[in-house]
């Protein structure tokens, strides 16, 4: 049973149809891309996937159960991870982790545990009493990741985790989800780097104006490789 | 609750490290307050008075004709205290003296220095003939206090420059008398006040400190409900919806905080300004009930406000605007009751309930009606918010 199931998702904004009929599975263990130029649609379909924006028409299930805005159980089988940097520039990185953590229902020496866990992970361990706004893109980046993981997710939701991001801070994150796909864990990011997203991913979907062009493995999708594909599927025109 | 806790708890400290708490909450009430009170403190001397008179033609001569000609004060003579107290209260007046007959105990003065050749006419003999000690009752008008105050001040000083010049006349015509028999000379006027108006005043220490501190008040509140437009737009709100927590709840932490910080900077000043302004606020209990209910009426209008707007800017710039108005309107800097119409539009201001509750407070009155309002602005402006702000998270 795939961790994710998302069938036939739909929203728009006044008139304007941003998501039109969206449908992948993600199953346990996995990495999957979604991946399209700007404007395509992916962060309203992630932000309807973990149960921040509320949906016109579809369906999203969580392990086998029925999702929504108001799925408190299921919300917390989700790590999610904005595209925005969205850490507390005034607390430092344990207080953030900790703020987080209690949302989640993780309190005391499981907290600290979890925390002290997690520091590791994303590297942080010996800055984490300096306060966030002081961190380099990168660290906030790491830090940014590192509150998505503290409830140890079924599935991972990432929104362009490295958008702007220096080499060694990218590959820190990729080989930390990496890791977290080995130990299990479900794991669906969008990105627009093509090649990021070929080495990565065990499969990807290609949207554009809020449909799925084209969904599989990042060899089944064309020649030469996910980049000519996704130029192909998308076009050359210019977006904003 | 425990979320709620939590977001409360890190709303405040994060207030309290960006400097928000200190500015809003401490420094700008503070400063502003001592400002005020150093800038009108000596506003009497622009003051446009409305003041009526019934008899005193040597205090009328003396110091209001003056007061008069240089354009600060508007006299009309008045019939009786009676008719003063109707115009007073009808607003048409700032302040009536009224002269009266002193009471029968001190008509024991010492004759022959009061009926002295070289001063006649000293004294405001109520009716002709009578040399007795009269007293001057100031009657105000309860929207006007500045002229009030000054009116209070204006007998005041009337009747001790008075007493001073008795004093003066006796001791050259009694030659050495006795230190001890001087000091017991009766006053020869006696200030009295209007009990059930003149009474319901603030003094200016305290206005000026009540009317800032509710004027912040409502910016510290909107420094916190602009915040959940900036969580928005950075994506902490997403992702704090994103766990597994209650809309609602998220939304009824962020509402207290606003309150919270709010209280805080109101306690402060309330403290502060009594310690170096001076300011006497009145029984601690009503002021704790006004201030609990002022602080729930600012919550829930500026949150309220605050909803109809896309972003953080337009969200903040709505609610400056709300709390300024209000504030004016509201008599938060100068009092209101002067201006006419806005007396009117000042009932539909909270920071008018709370001066109005201040000043019930000191005349002993209760303040209950105030409290209510007060109560009724939250009981609109929260609901409302919190209805409205459910869709802001989502949007
Ligand atoms: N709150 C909103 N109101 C109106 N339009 C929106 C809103 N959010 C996103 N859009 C529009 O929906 C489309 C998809 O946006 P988005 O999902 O953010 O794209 P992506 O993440 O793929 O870059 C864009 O054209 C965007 O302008
Ligand atoms: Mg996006």
């Amino acid at each position: 049973m795939p961790v994710l199931e998302v069938v036939g998702l739909r929203k728009s904004y006044k008139d304007r149809l941003v998501v039109d009929g969206v449908g992948f599975a993600v199953r346990e263990g996995e990495t999957y891309g979604l991946l399209g130029p700007n404007g395509a649609g992916k962060t309203t379909t992630i932000s309807m996937v973990v149960g921040v924006l509320a949906r016109d028409a579809g369906e999203v299930r969580i392990a086998g159960r029925p999702h929504d805005t108001a799925g408190r159980a299921t919300k917390s089988l989700i790590g999610y991870v904005p595209q925005e940097l969205a850490v507390y520039p005034d607390l430092t990185a344990r207080e953030n982790l900790r703020f987080f953590a209690g949302l989640y229902g993780i309190r005391g020496s499981e907290a600290r545990r979890r925390i002290g866990e997690v520091l590791e992970i994303v590297g942080l361990a010996d800055r984490a009493g300096e306060a966030a706004g002081k961190y380099s893109g990168g660290m906030s980046r790491r830090l940014n990741i590192g509150i998505g993981l503290l409830n140890r997710p079924r599935l991972l939701v990432l929104d362009e985790p490295t958008a702007g991001v220096d080499p060694q801070s990218r590959t820190s994150i990729l080989d930390s989800v990496r890791r977290l796909a080995g130990d299990g864990t479900a794991v669906l990011y969008t990105t627009h780097y093509m090649e990021e997203a070929q080495r990565l991913c065990d499969r990807v979907g290609i949207i554009d104006h809020g449909r799925m062009l084209a969904e599989g493995r990042p060899d089944e999708l064309g020649a030469p490789d996910l980049e000519a594909a996704f130029l192909q599927l998308t076009g050359r025109e210019l977006r904003d | 609750m425990r979320a709620l806790m939590l977001i409360l708890r890190k709303d405040l400290r994060q207030r309290l490290r960006d400097g928000t708490l200190l500015i809003y909450a401490v420094a700008l009430p503070l400063g502003m307050a001592f400002l005020l009170n150093l800038v009108m403190g000596g506003s009497a001397q622009r003051l446009d008075a409305r003041y009526g008179v019934v008899g005193l033609p040597a205090f009328t001569e003396r110091v209001l004709r003056p007061m008069e000609a240089a354009g600060r004060v508007r006299l009309r003579q008045v019939a009786s205290a009676e008719e003063g107290r109707e115009l007073t209260g009808r607003g048409e007046l700032d302040a009536v003296f009224a002269g009266s007959p002193g009471p029968s105990s001190v008509a024991n003065l010492p004759p022959a220095e009061t009926t002295d050749p070289a001063s006649p006419g000293a004294t405001d003999p109520v009716s002709p003939g009578t040399t007795g000690p009269a007293s001057i009752e100031v009657i105000g008008s309860v929207d006007a206090p500045v002229a009030v105050q000054v009116a209070r001040e204006l007998a005041e000083s009337y009747a001790a420059a008075e007493r001073g010049e008795r004093l003066a006349l006796a001791v050259a015509g009694a030659g050495p008398r006795a230190v001890p028999e001087l000091r017991a000379l009766p006053e020869p006027i006696r200030v009295r006040q209007d009990a059930s108006l003149s009474v319901r005043q603030l003094d200016t220490g305290t206005y000026h400190a009540a009317g800032t501190a509710v004027f912040f008040l409502f910016f510290a509140v909107l420094i916190c409900v602009s915040g959940i437009f900036a969580e928005r737009a950075s994506g902490m709100l997403a992702r704090i919806m994103a766990a597994p927590v209650r809309g609602p709840v998220v939304m009824a932490a962020k509402l207290l905080g606003g309150a919270l910080t709010a209280l805080i900077g109101m306690v402060i000043l309330v403290v502060a300004s009594s310690l170096l302004l001076g300011a006497r606020w009145g029984d601690p209990a009503g002021v704790a009930a006004l201030v609990a209910a002022v602080v729930l009426a600012a919550t829930g209008l500026m949150a309220a406000v605050a909803t109809f707007a896309r972003t953080a800017e337009q969200a903040a710039n709505w609610q400056s605007v709300a709390a300024t108005a209000l504030g004016i309107a509201g008599g938060a800097f100068f009092p209101v009751g002067q201006l006419g119409g806005l007396a009117v539009l000042s009932q539909a201001s909270p920071h008018h309930w709370f001066l109005e509750g201040l000043a019930d407070l000191r005349g002993g009155g209760s303040v209950a009606l105030p409290v209510a309002v007060l109560l009724g602005f939250a009981a609109v402006g929260i609901p409302v918010a919190l209805a409205r702000l459910g869709r802001v998270a989502r949007a």
